[in-house]
């Protein structure tokens, strides 16, 4: 009984962090939702641990609980993995602002040369 | 100049280079005083170049941002640049600019005007369940802003100073956020939105966004985007 309390309230705080996380947009709808989602599942295992021992039999893992334990290593596996590939992703993108950034100064420097040119030939 | 206020025309345009050009002609043609913003977001075909040499300023994105991103670059061009109201219209040529000086008309009691479809004008069809995410939407969202709207989804809109203020602050990127939530958040800070309606035609070249098959994703996704956008402050 003592158990089910800890790990329901863990889920619960979780939920309202999320959501208040959300509420002041310093999350992205989309990782929103993932983690939303997540808790739509975890918080109903918090509450009742014995919710996946028939899954669990099927299967041949020897108790529920192991069986969401090995889901929940999968899981944040996968995370990371997606975590490593948004990143991948920005570090593209800012090579390419980097890029355009230096070739914008190359155009306006060489601008302003042909402007200096002009007026000096003049004067 | 429309009816003596400085315009802006806000195109963001995705791989548009079939219909950019014509889009931009016509606005230029119905509409001699405005100056006209496409906004290219990443696009791998030719659309920059086309918009440029029909007539258009040009606002190149280094990487797609999508919408959201595009709209934000125009609202703070239209800022940055003194402009009184700046429109959006979409780069398919499904928008017509006949209807700007009626958009224009409306900015002087309201902060932000939509062009809508299913509004008494024109017969452009949806069926399925993009219709019910529509009726869900239009009727959720009439309710927040005090108003009848009856096509939230639509891209053709007219903003006012205040408006461009803030969307050049403030404009997400999130899917649908560019119609949605920006309505939600606008109506929430007390600006006034109206709907003028508009006949709309069928895109001039190229493929729309939304075959039938994702039209039940859209749904779900509709309803929780509209769930976040009134949760969120
Ligand atoms: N900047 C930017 N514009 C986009 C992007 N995707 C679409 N657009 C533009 O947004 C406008 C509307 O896109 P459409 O594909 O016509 O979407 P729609 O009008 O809601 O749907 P349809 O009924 O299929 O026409 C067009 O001008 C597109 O070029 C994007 O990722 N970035
Ligand atoms: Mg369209």
């Amino acid at each position: 009984m003592k158990l089910t309390l800890v790990t329901g309230l863990t889920g619960l705080i979780l939920l309202a962090t999320i959501v208040e996380l959300l509420r002041r947009r310093q999350l992205r709808e989309k990782y929103g939702m993932l983690w939303l989602g997540v808790l739509v599942i975890v918080i109903p295992l918090s509450l009742f641990p014995r919710l996946l021992d028939n899954v669990a039999e099927l299967l041949g893992v020897a108790s529920g609980v192991s069986l969401v334990l090995f889901l929940g290593i999968v899981f944040l596996l996968l995370v990371c993995v997606h975590l490593s590939w948004e990143v991948s992703h920005l570090e593209e993108e800012t090579r390419t602002l980097a890029e355009d950034f230096a070739l914008l100064r190359a155009q306006i420097d060489a601008d302003r040369a042909a402007r200096d040119e002009l007026v000096s030939h003049d004067g | 100049m429309v009816n003596g206020k400085r315009v802006l025309i806000i195109i963001p345009a995705l791989n548009e280079s079939g219909s950019i050009a014509e889009v931009v002609h016509e606005v230029r043609g119905e509409l001699p005083g405005v100056d006209v913003l496409v906004v290219d977001d990443g696009s791998t075909d030719r659309t920059a170049a086309v918009a440029a040499a029909a007539g258009a300023r040009v606002a190149k994105l280094p990487y797609n941002l999508g919408v959201g991103g595009a709209m934000r670059c125009g609202y703070r061009y239209a800022r940055d640049h003194d402009y009184d109201v700046a429109i959006q219209i979409d780069a398919d040529g499904q928008h017509d600019p006949r209807y700007v000086p009626k958009l224009v008309d409306q900015l002087d009691e309201t902060d932000l005007v939509i062009g809508a479809r299913f509004a008494g004008e024109g017969d452009y069809n949806v069926r399925g369940p993009r219709r019910w995410a529509m009726v869900m939407l239009s009727g959720v969202l009439s309710r927040v802003a005090h108003t009848k709207l009856t096509d939230t989804t639509s891209g053709f809109r007219a903003a006012n100073r205040r408006v461009i203020d803030m969307f050049a602050t403030w404009y997400p990127v999130e899917y649908l956020g560019d119609t949605v939530e920006t309505l939600v958040h606008t109506a929430r800070r007390g600006y006034k939105i109206r709907q003028v309606p508009v006949a709309m035609r069928k895109r001039m070249a190229g493929t729309p966004s939304h075959s039938p098959a994702k039209a039940m994703i859209y749904l779900g996704r509709a309803f929780a985007v509209l769930t976040l956008a009134l949760i969120r402050r």
